[in-house]
């Protein structure tokens, strides 16, 4: 056991270092002259010659990565090419936004999730599964931005309940701060929850055909404490991993979510940096946005043992 | 064995009213797939006869008619540049339905192409899966977006950026059908008599991945055309000269409050297109993939 959890953490650090890699060497395997396009139309010849250099782009490929590696891992992730900043600071300055939006939309979408699985496997063929099912292939069609703004619509300027957009820090109140996440974390959220409800559903199914949850109904158990306790227990190991892969959905869609509700978070600073073409912000968020995503699924491996102690490493 | 193929390849032709009652059969066990079928077809052919819908040049500016809103005249609105939003939609669906194929087709043959020799070459396959393990670990949008931040904005550039995030999937799939397959007894037979790997291959391991890669591909199309979508109105996509259904949306964003309907229409099709797809999608798993379709 020690062994492989030891063995799983250090298999992350390649993954991470090929992202790493991959992430660094964009800059020298995209064709044409990135210094050109990110300098942009109206650059002069030395405006280019300024950024290759910044970017290093006029020194050998292992030079450059040796000196950006080592930097990174002593926490610099290098200068933004518009502000001049360092990129660790301007994402450190909106860490806050993000990870409350992340947090929001997680409990939001497994506490809806779990439930409507559940109770899709349970009342399996019945019209409220077959609502589940249409849920999970609409949420999965429906782009986040569209459906932010038909909340926003609805919610914020028909009904007037909700602001339309912005953030307020938790330190400014709790309700405040709660308010003004609501709608992104439903918008967010909601093929997130698709994605949970429909292997929910699947594996509480299997779950459901086992002899044990047969034998759970006919010495007497409520339905509820068969489908909790037998079930879902059982079904935990398939839900936890979806969970997991489906952070990358929760990233990609932070990205568009903070876009639309004009949150200052980490995902704002990347549209930004994607309209000035600043690569080196996009290379950070990239990178951390990655080691975050390795990492929950490192957490998710090791977990499986907690829902399932027959499983042998 | 000669004998008997003719009749396995070629089934008795059926009569018009078995045939007929072989529909209602696939109707009535898939009828969402069904349902997303015709509306992908009604798509592709509002795409293909754009210029003869009542349309008019989609960038055709007109300031003295600016966000007009929906009616008879301008039945989706006019844009803050006076364009016919209508038509704007109507060929906006040639991009979405473009970028959607081209990177279904160029990522399912790019990623079958290495997972088939991954699979069977051990020594690449050490590698070539890091690699593939490094991709999938970068959220799909966000290296999307890290390529087109690099490359001049055209819809070749998306098309590429979109289905290099999509193809260390389709690797991931061919090579654990591969990994099965290859302990198959037919397989066994086909190496003891002789067959040479790139024979083996193509004959013996090829025809059994098609299946799941035609699914596959289908769920890659309703990806691609989201996140062409999400890249367009992000101002990371398509050119904003190309009037594709993220740009339209883009360009809407200032004015939501003003005229919602520049996000709505554009937003509606896009969800439509993307659940045909899907729905597509799920029936031909149901109908290729018994195994799986039970449960999901």
């Amino acid at each position: 056991m020690l062994g492989y959890t030891i063995r799983r953490r250090l298999a992350t650090i390649p993954v991470i270092g090929m992202v790493a890699l991959f992430v660094f060497s964009l800059l020298y395997l995209t064709p044409g002259d990135p210094a050109a396009v990110i300098a942009g139309d109206i650059a002069t010849v030395e405006d280019i010659e300024r950024i290759r250099q910044k970017l290093g782009l006029d020194q050998p490929f292992l030079t450059r990565f040796w000196v950006w590696a080592s930097a990174v891992l002593q926490g610099d992730l290098g200068i933004s090419i518009f502000t001049n900043l360092p990129v660790t600071q301007l994402i450190g300055q909106r860490v806050g936004p993000t990870l409350s939006l992340a947090l929001c939309t997680l409990i939001v979408a497994v506490a809806v999730a779990v439930p409507m699985g559940v109770i899709g496997a349970w009342q399996a063929g019945k019209l409220i599964d077959r609502l589940v099912m249409l849920f999970s292939v609409a949420g999965f069609s429906m782009p986040v931005f569209v459906l932010a703004y038909v909340l926003i619509y609805l919610f914020a300027i028909d009904l007037d309940w909700l602001p339309v957009q912005g953030y307020t820090p938790l330190r400014e109140g709790f309700w405040a701060w709660l308010r003004h996440l609501i709608l992104p974390s439903i918008a967010l959220g909601t093929i997130y929850i698709a994605l949970i409800a429909r292997i929910t559903r699947a594996a509480m199914l299997e779950v459901l055909a086992q002899d044990y949850v047969r034998t759970a109904h006919a010495k007497g158990l409520a339905p509820s404490a068969v489908l909790l306790g037998h079930a879902l227990k059982n079904a935990a190991v398939p839900i936890v991993t979806i969970i997991g892969i489906g952070i990358a959905l929760l990233i990609s869609g932070v990205v568009v979510t903070e876009s639309v509700f004009a949150i200052p978070g980490i995902g704002r600073l990347t549209v930004d940096a994607i309209l000035r073409r600043d690569y080196p912000i996009i290379q950070g968020v990239i990178l951390l946005f990655s080691t975050i995503y390795v990492l929950v699924n490192l957490a998710v491996d090791l977990s499986y043992r907690f829902f399932d102690p027959r499983i042998q490493y | 064995m000669s004998a008997l193929a003719p009749s396995l390849v070629k089934p008795a032709r059926l009569s018009r009213s078995q045939a007929w009652a072989r529909s209602k059969e696939v109707v009535w066990r898939h009828p969402t797939a069904v349902i997303g079928g015709v509306v992908l077809v009604l798509l592709i052919a509002m795409a293909l006869l754009a210029p003869y819908l009542g349309t008019v040049d989609p960038q055709a500016i007109s300031p003295v008619r600016r966000l007009r809103k929906p009616s008879e005249t301008y039945w989706f609105g006019t844009d803050m540049l006076g364009r016919d939003v209508y038509s704007r939609v109507v060929f906006g669906a040639r991009i979405s339905l473009a970028v959607g194929l081209s990177v279904a087709i160029l990522a399912t043959t790019i990623g079958l192409a290495i997972g088939l020799i991954t699979g069977f070459v051990r020594w690449l396959d050490a590698v070539v899966m890091r690699v593939m393990d490094g991709l999938m670990s970068i959220p799909g949008v966000l290296l999307a977006i890290a390529l087109m931040a690099l490359t001049k904005a055209s819809l070749e550039n998306v098309i590429i950026a979109i289905t290099v995030t999509e193809v260390p999937r389709v690797v991931r799939l061919i090579r654990s059908l591969v990994l099965s397959l290859r302990e198959q007894a037919y397989v066994d037979a086909a190496i003891a008599s002789g067959t040479r790997t790139p024979l083996i291959l193509l004959r013996h391991i090829l025809p059994n991945t098609l299946a799941p890669l035609l699914v596959q591909g289908t769920y890659i199309c309703a990806s691609a055309m989201l996140t062409e979508a999400i890249l367009s109105f992000l101002g990371a996509g398509t050119p904003p000269n190309i009037p594709s259904w993220g740009n339209i949306m883009a360009e809407g964003r200032a004015l939501f409050q003003l005229a919602n309907y520049l996000i709505f229409f554009p937003g509606i099709f896009l969800s439509l297109a993307v659940l045909s797809v899907n729905l597509l999608g799920d029936g031909m798993r149901d109908a290729l993939d018994p195994r799986l379709a039970r449960n999901m």
